[in-house]
Formats: structure tokens, sequence, C-alpha cells
């Protein structure tokens, strides 16, 4: 019982912050919250970038090697590529081999 | 038409499918040592759908946490998805009786894909955007089933395969440098984040980081004002 009202309040306060801005400029959107929702998209996935490796080993082995080598891989065939499902495989795979085969 | 959408936004949910399946299982399979069955894992996902937050809530729950320490870890978790709503309020202002299920539904991933407003040109966009979210969810509630049903994870060796998550951020992140003239944005999200991280630690970075993202946001703004 004790973990119905646990998971519930869980996703509660999760839509609640999701669908907060969505309801509180429901009728009309100031200029400020405008210039934010323009600009914030690049921020957030640099944002995002760093989120995913907090937890690489700069200072003991294997010092984050496999993840430069992935993240410069995943770059490089997007930008060359410009096919997100190409460049994403690519840097998977070559991670998955790295991690398991080579470090 | 509608089949024809529905195909485009498979496609464009593609990336998400491998991760969320494989991150979705690890989460499974947490629930399964906790001591909680399939329909606890479902609920979860149906109804929590964010992965860093289940993650740490099944440790909430096999710890018994109270309800104020669940509510404050919550926020703690998921506070970046303020930015989301933020940054999507024009996207999906005329997305009607779709918009509940589109705000609930977004996650980094899912933000990720959507973000940059493209949509097929024919067809109602909104409908897009909601086929792409509900593949995304479907794919992690999938997952965390499995997960919890197998217990173990794929016959192969998948260590690794969680790197499919950065890899998306990584090109998204790529994709719009290359389309964008004005570096300056991502590179506060960049340089603001790696700030907070080496100052505040793996644990506590997140919310100090939007904080100086919104400020030095905001003073870029008064910036491009006075240069008019």
């Amino acid at each position: 019982m004790k973990s119905v009202v646990l998971i519930i309040t869980m996703s509660l306060v999760t839509i609640l912050l999701r669908t907060l801005p969505f309801l509180v400029f429901r009728n009309h959107t100031p200029k400020y919250i405008s210039y934010l929702g323009k600009v914030l998209p690049p921020a957030i996935i640099g944002m995002l970038v760093i989120y995913c490796l907090k937890d690489v080993t700069v200072f003991s082995y294997p010092h984050g090697i496999p993840e430069l080598i992935a993240v410069a891989c995943t770059a490089g065939v997007q930008a060359w590529k410009r096919n997100s499902l190409i460049s994403i495989l690519s840097g998977t795979v070559l991670y998955m081999v790295l991690v398991q085969l080579v470090f | 038409m509608k089949q024809r959408i529905i195909k485009q936004a498979f496609l464009k949910s593609l990336p998400i499918l491998a991760g969320y399946i494989v991150l979705g299982m690890g989460f499974g399979i947490l629930m399964l040592d906790a001591g909680y069955g399939v329909i606890w894992t479902a609920a979860m996902s149906i109804c929590i759908y964010a992965g860093a937050m289940q993650y740490v809530g099944v440790s909430l729950l096999a710890g018994g946490a109270s309800v104020v320490t669940t509510i404050l870890t919550t926020i703690m978790v998921n506070a970046r998805h303020l930015f989301y709503g933020i940054s999507m309020i024009d996207t999906y202002k005329d997305a009607g009786k779709y918009k509940p299920y589109l705000s609930f539904a977004m996650t980094d991933e899912t933000y990720s894909l959507l973000c940059d407003g493209h949509a097929p040109e024919e067809g109602d966009p909104n409908f897009y955007r909601f086929m792409v979210s509900l593949f995304n969810h479907c794919y992690w509630i999938i997952g965390g089933i499995l997960g919890n049903m197998i217990g173990s994870v794929l016959p192969f060796s998948s260590a690794g395969i969680e790197f499919s998550m950065t890899a998306l951020f990584v090109a998204s992140f790529t994709e719009q440098w290359i389309t964008s003239k004005d570096h300056t944005y991502a590179l506060t999200g960049v340089i603001g984040t790696l700030l907070c991280l080496l100052i505040f630690g793996r644990d506590n970075f997140l919310i100090p980081a939007m904080i100086v993202i919104t400020f030095v946001l905001t003073l870029l703004r008064g910036k491009e004002e006075r240069d008019k």
C-alpha cells in the first residue's frame, strides 16, 4: 500500500514538473519566457551531453578515453552523414567494442 | 495519410528504440531484485515514465521512504523537465487534445527529438509528435516488462549499449551546431553545466546548472537588446 502511495507521488510530481510551464503560461506568454523558449534548446542539449557523461572517470583508468573516442565518432559521422540513426548506431557499436574488447 | 505519419513517427523514434529497451530492462531487473513484479514495473513505467527517476524510485520503494522525501527527491531529479516545458510552449501551443499527453511524455530523449519544432510538411504535426512520444513510451514500458520477466540481460553482452542515449544527445548537439550560426547558447549549456559539475559534484550539479544557464541566457538577452 505504501508503495502505491509513493508511486503515485513520483508520478504526480513528475507530471507537475513537465506540465507546469504550459499551465502557468496557458493564455499569455511573456516576452522573456518566449525568449528563453527560443534559446534554451541548444543550451539544454549541451547540458544533457554533460549530464550523460557525468560518471566518466577522468582521473582513473580508462580516463574517459572510450567515451572521448565514441563521442568524437558520433559527432563526426553526424557532421558527415547528417543522419542521427547512422551516427548513433556507429558511436554506440564503437563504444561497445571499446569497453568490451579494448579497455 | 495517417499511416504515412505513423510510419514517419516510427522512423523518427528508431534511434531511441535500443536504448529504451535496454535501459527499461535495467529498471525491470532492479525492480525484480527489490521484490516487485511485473504489474508494479509496468505501472511505474506507464505513470512516471522518467528513466533516472525510476532507478532512484526503486530504492525509495525498497527503503520505504517517506512521502516528503519522495516529493523532494523527484523534484531534485526531474527539475530539468521544467526547462523542456518552457522551451516547448510555442511548439505545443495549438496541440489541442494531444497537449496533455505531449507534455506528460516529454522525457530527455523525446525532447531532443522534437525540440527543433520540425514535423513532416503534410498532415497534423501534433499527431506526428504524439506518435513519436507514444512509440518511445511503448519501448520504455516493453523494456521494463521484459527485464522484470526475464530477469537477466540479452544473450549477447550488452555492456556499453547505454551509450546510445549519450550518442543521441551528441548527435542532436552536432546537428544543432551545424545548422545554427550563433553557438553562444549551445556553449552556455556545455560550459555552464561542466563548471557546475566540477564545483558541486556529480550528485548535485543539475539544478545549479539550470540556474546558471538561465542567468547567463538572461544576461545575453539584455546584451542582444542593447545591440539592436
